[in-house]
């Protein structure tokens, strides 16, 4: 406190002074040696399976933070369990905002959590970075400018789906199964924007399920049952992993799309048999870890000697180690960019001012760009077919202006 | 259990700790304008959850604690209290203070009609049939055919509420004073319902229902009308957590949440007026403080792996049971005893 004074002092006489050069500007939670940033996660609870991402970043923290820190400031992670439970999350970014006083949030992790803080960190102007959830409505910088999302949203993904479909299958008659909340939704959307007016034609079954449901197997043979040809999966690993072997099991051959949630190979393509996954489609933006074509690249390397080191009892299948390890990245970054001008205004500008930033792990091509306009850092994904034991990218890069 | 209540049930008038208590909890707002502190609002914001809490154990324990009838789907009516108030201001464009009263009122009829099936239940039958409730009310509020109302998956945001009257009070203070405006009357209604008649009538009924029956006491009666004032209790605690939090979700209202409605109470001690003020104040210090327990325990042992907080947490609740089985406020009582009898 008293350091931060002292610096609000020097920079207050370096402005009388007329010397306004190299001042340095400090948020809460910000020294000369320190950085104090919030997160909440699900620890525990429905979700607890996504806490590997926090752990994962305070690893990463660590490593960073024994080679000096950031310009000579070094990362202090706080990161709350809130249970997935949204009231919880507000009271915990209350507590990092008001009581621990830390600079920002990043990486908060769950759609209806950060919904229930969105107001709040915007009325407090605190920025709220990067957030851990795919939902299309995080990019919205006139209404909400302190809160910036992440990954390519749902709604952009299942519209490359759509689009796919439409410029692949011949008369395609499409079944769908969703999980009945935000994410599905989300997803829905953007496939019902792809498809546009085929949409009547083309969906001859829609089902839903509950994520506390125990199994959809019902579902899966109402689906096959109206005849159709493709089969849109919106669902998330448990039930993915039983969709694909139960479609397999009653002998039902659709073209298959599966949504990048429920991509993953360990947690997912392997539990439900990998003779069962081939030919499935899916989205990508990281490379997958699990497929060999990687494994001589640098920053596939790089990336396993850090989680060897820092993070040795994690599960390197989970995909939550890897997109987690991509956004610490980006977050490096604007921090490098903020210099010593480390005010929240200034951290919200240079988030919104990465241009062209590659990140190891992300597919070839692929970069991260914002501006003030635009708060989606990813937009870009590239199709990929199951086979053998790992994902097959093809085709282009495909963006959300579908480019 | 018995004994407990007869110690203050039998008084006349307030207890001076108790009219003391309350002082203090209204002036501790201005505390704020001593100590110029960011961190302040938190603090009281924790006071409105603790508030809140208090107020949806006061009505578990009047079901449990007095009645004896056990509820695991509280959870449910105080989903039910918050989606009142929040459908309410949001499409209603109702204050927020006059959807407190709805909330009780809608509260206290789900309680209600809920409260004759329950009367053919009883013990696990019962917990069975209110946890039933607590699974099904999030699922219920996601269904389509209502999700214009409850804005589905999604929930509603709210507006958080200013002072009124150009009161010079920070939003958070102004919500504090509500909620405990709002806590003293409740326990005030419910400390004079249980000296009463029908306190004597709902206690007979839990220690001995044929025995209470035989005397003439209406028990259906009682035991649903208990159902509904519990119900409507908790259902006001709800719509001042969707005032306070400014937001409502179906996520926000798990079985979690019964449960931690149950464990404020077992801790804060079964039929126990102060118990339910301790156990509000438990559940939201306790499930806080177990993760900086087990963020220190992690550096200052230098442990190589996380220690669960929720394993903390279990074990601190092992402890309290095994040294205070009457739960906090049983405990208080019993070393007043022990002293009193050590200094006569």
């Amino acid at each position: 406190m008293i350091r931060r004074r002292t610096a609000l002092l020097s920079a207050a006489s370096l402005t009388i002074a007329g010397k306004a050069r190299a001042q340095k500007k400090y948020a809460p939670g910000i020294t000369d040696t320190e950085i104090k940033i919030g997160q909440t996660m699900p620890y525990s609870g429905n979700a607890s399976a996504y806490g590997v991402a926090g752990r994962n970043q305070a690893a990463y923290f660590r490593m960073i933070n024994e080679a000096g820190g950031i310009n000579g400031r070094k990362i202090v992670l706080i990161s709350l369990d809130d249970g997935y439970s949204p009231p919880k999350t507000m009271e915990l970014a209350r507590q990092l905002v008001e009581r621990d006083q830390v600079a920002f949030l990043f990486y908060p992790l769950g759609t209806q959590t950060n919904t229930a803080i969105q107001k709040y960190m915007n009325q407090k102007k605190v920025p709220h970075l990067f957030l851990a959830t795919g939902a299309s409505k995080w990019g919205d910088p006139k209404n909400f400018p302190w809160t910036m999302g992440w990954q390519p949203d749902y709604h952009t993904e299942c519209k490359i789906f759509a689009k796919h479909m439409i410029a692949n299958i011949k008369d395609p008659k499409i079944a769908i199964l969703r999980q009945n909340d935000d994410m599905g939704n989300d997803y829905i959307g953007g496939f019902r924007e792809g498809l546009g007016a085929g949409w009547e034609k083309m969906v001859v079954a829609d089902a839903t399920y509950e994520v506390t449901d125990p199994t959809i197997d019902s579902q899966i043979l109402q689906l096959k049952n109206s005849g159709a040809t493709v089969f849109m999966n919106i669902t998330t690993p448990k039930f993915a992993a039983q969709a694909i072997k139960k479609v397999a099991e009653i002998g039902w051959k659709p073209i298959h799309y599966l949504v990048s949630v429920a991509a993953s190979v360990g947690a997912v393509m392997r539990p439900a048999g990998i003779e069962n996954g081939q030919g499935i489609v899916t989205a990508q933006f990281a490379k997958d870890v699990t497929d060999p074509r990687w494994a001589t690249s640098p920053d596939y390397i790089e990336w396993k000697a850090f989680m060897d080191k820092w993070n040795p009892t994690a599960n390197q299948l989970e995909g939550s180690n890897v997109s987690s390890y991509i956004v610490v990245h980006a977050l490096v970054q604007v921090l490098k960019q903020c210099g010593d001008d480390l005010s929240r205004e200034n951290i919200m500008r240079q988030a919104a001012n990465i241009k062209d930033l590659e990140i190891p792990l992300l597919l070839p091509g692929i970069k991260v760009n914002t501006s003030p306009t635009n708060f989606y850092p990813l937009r870009t994904e590239q199709l990929a077919r199951f086979e053998g034991d790992h994902w097959t990218l093809f085709g282009d890069l495909i963006s959300a202006d579908g480019t | 259990m018995a004994a407990l209540a007869r110690s203050w049930a039998t008084k006349p008038g307030i207890g001076r700790v108790a009219l003391l208590f309350w002082f203090g909890l209204a002036i501790l707002p201005l505390v704020g304008s001593v100590w110029d502190s960011p961190s302040f609002d938190y603090y009281l914001f924790m006071g409105q959850s603790m508030l809140i809490y208090a107020i949806s154990v006061l009505g578990l324990n009047l079901l449990i604690g007095f009645n004896g009838q056990i509820s695991l789907g509280h959870s449910a009516f105080f989903a039910v209290g918050a989606y009142t108030a929040a459908i309410l201001m949001n499409f209603g464009g109702i204050p927020y203070w006059a959807t407190l009263p709805v909330a009780a009122v809608v509260c206290f009829g789900a309680g209600f009609m809920f409260g004759f099936p329950a009367l053919k239940l009883e013990g696990h039958y019962l917990a069975l049939a209110t946890f039933t409730l607590a699974i099904a009310v999030p699922q219920l509020l996601k269904h389509k055919s209502i999700a214009g109302w409850t804005g589905g998956v999604g929930g509603l945001l709210l507006d958080k509420p200013d002072p009124p009257f150009g009161l010079p009070l920070s939003a958070d203070q102004w919500l504090y004073y509500l909620c405990l405006a709002v806590a003293m009357l409740l326990f005030w209604i419910v400390f004079n319902m249980l000296r009463g008649r029908s306190g004597r009538a709902l206690m007979a009924i839990r220690d001995h229902a044929m025995a209470a029956g035989t005397m003439g006491i209406d028990t259906a009666l009682y035991k649903t009308v208990a159902f509904g004032i519990s119900a409507g209790i908790t259902g006001v605690a709800g719509a001042l957590s969707a005032i306070t939090i400014a937001y409502v979700a179906p996520d926000s209202f798990t079985l979690q949440l019964s449960i931690s409605f149950l464990v404020g109470l077992v801790v804060g001690g079964i039929a126990s007026l102060p118990g339910c003020m301790i156990g509000g104040a438990f559940i939201v210090v306790v499930q806080n403080s177990s993760q900086s327990i087990s963020d220190w325990m992690k550096e200052t042992f230098s442990l190589r792996y996380d220690v669960p907080a929720w394993a903390i947490y279990g074990t601190l609740l092992l402890l309290l049971m095994f040294f205070l089985p009457n739960g906090i406020a049983g405990g208080v009582v019993a070393v007043r005893g022990w002293l009193a009898r050590k200094f006569r």
